[in-house]
């Protein structure tokens, strides 16, 4: 507290910052990182040491003279999570401090590894060095280690424009001014709704439209425990409700009443929005709700 | 029928979640290699190549058979591509066979695959075009409202689904390629999972699953290895809005039934055939295809169910592997089944075998309940 005289902020900073001479065997290590490479250094007993050390810490031995170029890829062996950054870190976004064993190398190197995602650190992961843009022989030359490509997101996307022709404007011309059109085959005189111009059972024509009544049957339907956004609420039903003179049924949704008080054969009707709010669109019938007569037997 | 064919090669990766290690190629090479290992043949030895898959929206790669050509050895031979919903991985087999029935070639691999966790089916199914006010329900919300028809007709208790869904999960257990491996399931485990779409708990639903299957099918002057002989092969479909139409038992699937039967001289399925792989997504589909394709009379679906005949020490197995309630790569589903009848055939099965199988049947359907694909496989050549 800066009001409290017995509290001071000291910085203690050697100004400029120490230097200090690499030796061969480090110097070796860090200019061959100023050009993005990184080499350890094998050891009298054959194994390879990276980052490099002059003295073999197994042995005492001194290390041969031959340097191995090892990764750049590697296998995080274990790790520890930095959920916040300080100053002093590699980067300052939650990062692992990892060990990691380079492909080629015997020892594993400390550095901070970034995940896409927190939840997709993990032992045995394979990652590669992210490089400085400007090198300069550092251990921070590598930025941070990231995980090797696995994957990659590939946006599709396709834009249309619809024209609502034939039957189908018909019909929406109709649901605009709040009827439902549909039509009955010549043919075998089934009722379809939406209209259409030919009967999907026997292909007769259809060349009329006809008026049916926003009125209907429940035949079927599903309680949906998952949210729809056009559903009240959760659960909904959509249920296939067989209009009053149609030989087929449409899938709506009910709502207005409990979703467990639903049934098959109870008797609904169209729930319209406003006038002022209709367009050529199904949208326009919120739903079917009970009209409250007597259920229909079904066979 | 043409031509003798038999399943020569039968190949599959294990179903899982998720396949991160591989490509969708890598994935469909890994069925394939497997195939053909199976038959002791190489790429060298196929003459065309069928890809079977569900919409190209699911995952977005569109025409995926051309960019799949490569990884299934195809360069230079014709390779066609086969779509028809759910039924697809079903219908790659039967055109398969029909190029090797009709003598046009000797030896076809068929192939079929999905990658559902780099997709999202029930995204891909409801595009929401405009003019419209659909709902988002899935396959779970199309499905549901014609079992619980089933079940007011039939007067089917509640509890059958969950029958169903234990019994295929068992089987699982014996499958080494299954994906859901539930041990300790049981009927309250199964009525203890949330309703999704009433009358659809969780458990008495597919996974969704990563995987590819491939089989290597040959004329009779190419057969190496096991055979099993294709008896017969029959495809239906049937308008999805027409009015009149039974969604419960839907005249395309009887109609497919027929023929198939017909062609392998088959009267009475129940006793003839040994063991069904039949394409179940959701639990009450076993009662319901039971009546469908004539192994009991209509309403009598579900009392077989519960009396144990379907299951794998029941007198009519069903969907021996655990069946796509355990395992469901859509597009590969329908050739899974294709390819675990002619296992059972063969022989092949291990673990789910039904010992001395002779006569299988390989069942998928598609859309929404309107695309079917049927098989007979036998030991012997019939």
């Amino acid at each position: 507290m800066p009001s409290d005289p017995l509290v001071a902020q000291h910085v203690l900073e050697f100004p400029g910052g120490y230097t200090r001479s690499t030796g061969p065997v480090v110097g070796r290590f860090l200019t061959e990182l100023r050009e993005r490479r990184i080499v350890g250094v094998r050891t009298s007993e054959g194994g390879v040491l990276v980052p490099p050390l002059e003295y073999d810490p197994a042995t005492g031995e001194p290390v041969t003279g031959e340097y191995v170029e090892v990764g750049p890829a590697g296998t995080v062996t274990t790790w520890t999570w930095v959920e916040e950054p300080l100053d002093t870190h590699p980067v300052d976004v939650p990062f692992a401090w990892a060990l990691i064993a380079l492909d080629g190398a015997d020892t594993a190197l400390v550095h901070a590894v970034v995940p896409e995602h927190p939840k997709a650190m993990r032992t045995g992961m394979r990652v590669r060095p992210v490089w400085r843009e400007q090198p300069t022989g550092h251990i921070t030359d590598i930025r941070h280690f990231a995980p090797e490509v696995t994957k990659i997101v590939s946006p599709v996307r396709a834009e249309y424009r619809l024209r609502a022709g034939g039957s189908l404007a018909v019909f929406l011309a109709g649901v605009e001014r709040g009827v439902l059109l549909g039509g009955r085959c010549e043919r075998c005189a089934k009722v379809y709704v939406p209209y259409r111009t030919f009967c999907p059972e026997c292909g007769g024509p259809i060349p009329d439209t006809l008026e049916l009544p926003d009125t209907g049957t429940i035949t079927t339907f599903a309680i949906n425990n998952l949210p729809d956004p056009r559903a009240p609420e959760v659960p909904f039903v959509s249920a296939y409700i067989l209009l009053d003179g149609a030989d087929l049924p449409m899938i709506a949704l009910v709502a207005g009443v409990p979703a467990h008080e639903v049934r098959q054969g109870m008797r609904v009707r169209a729930v319209w929005v406003p006038e002022s709010e209709r367009t050529a669109s199904m949208a326009n019938i919120r739903w079917f709700a009970p009209t409250g007569e007597p259920d229909v037997e079904l066979s | 029928m043409g031509n003798r064919c038999a399943v020569i090669g039968v190949g599959q990766t294990h179903y899982t979640t998720r396949r991160q290690d591989v490509s969708i190629a890598g994935l469909v090479r890994e069925a394939a290699v497997r195939a053909l290992e199976d038959a002791g043949l190489t790429f060298k030895d196929i003459d065309a190549v069928v890809i079977g898959k569900a919409p190209d929206l699911f995952e977005g790669v569109m025409m995926p058979e051309a960019y799949l050509a490569d990884a299934l050895g195809a360069a230079g031979k014709p390779v066609m591509r086969v779509h028809t919903a759910g039924s697809v991985g079903g219908s790659t087999a039967l055109v398969g066979a029909s190029l090797i029935q009709g003598g046009v070639h000797e030896r076809v691999l068929v192939v079929a695959f999905e990658k559902q966790s780099e997709s999202n089916a029930t995204w891909a199914l409801s595009t929401h075009l405009p003019f419209s006010a659909s709902l988002v329900v899935g396959a779970g919300g199309y499905f549901a409202p014609h079992i619980r028809e089933y079940m007011r007709r039939t007067g089917a208790p509640g509890h059958i689904g969950t029958l169903v869904a234990v019994k295929d999960r068992l089987n699982a257990l014996k499958n080494p390629y299954a994906h859901l491996k539930i041990p300790g399931i049981d009927q309250k485990m199964v009525e203890s999972t949330p309703m999704l779409w009433e009358p659809i708990r969780y458990l008495e639903t597919c996974p969704s699953s990563d995987g590819a299957c491939a089989m290597v099918l040959a004329a009779e002057s190419a057969v190496t290895g096991t055979p099993a002989w294709v008896h017969g092969t029959a495809m239906r479909s049937e308008p999805i809005f027409r009015a009149d139409r039974d969604t419960v038992s839907p005249q395309a699937g009887k109609d497919c039934a027929a023929d198939v039967y017909r062609q392998a001289g088959i009267t009475d399925p129940r006793r003839q055939i040994d063991v069904a792989e039949v394409y179940v997504p959701f639990s009450w589909y076993e009662p319901m295809w039971l009546e469908n394709l004539g192994f009991c009379a209509e309403g009598e679906g579900w009392k077989l169910t519960e009396s144990g005949a379907t299951a794998l020490d029941g007198d009519t197995p069903w969907n021996a592997s655990g069946g796509v309630l355990s395992s469901n790569p859509i597009g590969a589903s329908g050739l899974i089944r294709f390819a675990e009848a002619a296992q059972q055939v063969r022989g092949q099965a291990r673990e789910h075998q039904v010992d001395g199988a002779r006569t299988a049947l390989g069942h998928a359907y598609g859309g929404g309940a309107q695309f079917f694909a049927m098989w007979i496989v036998g030991r012997e050549k019939l």
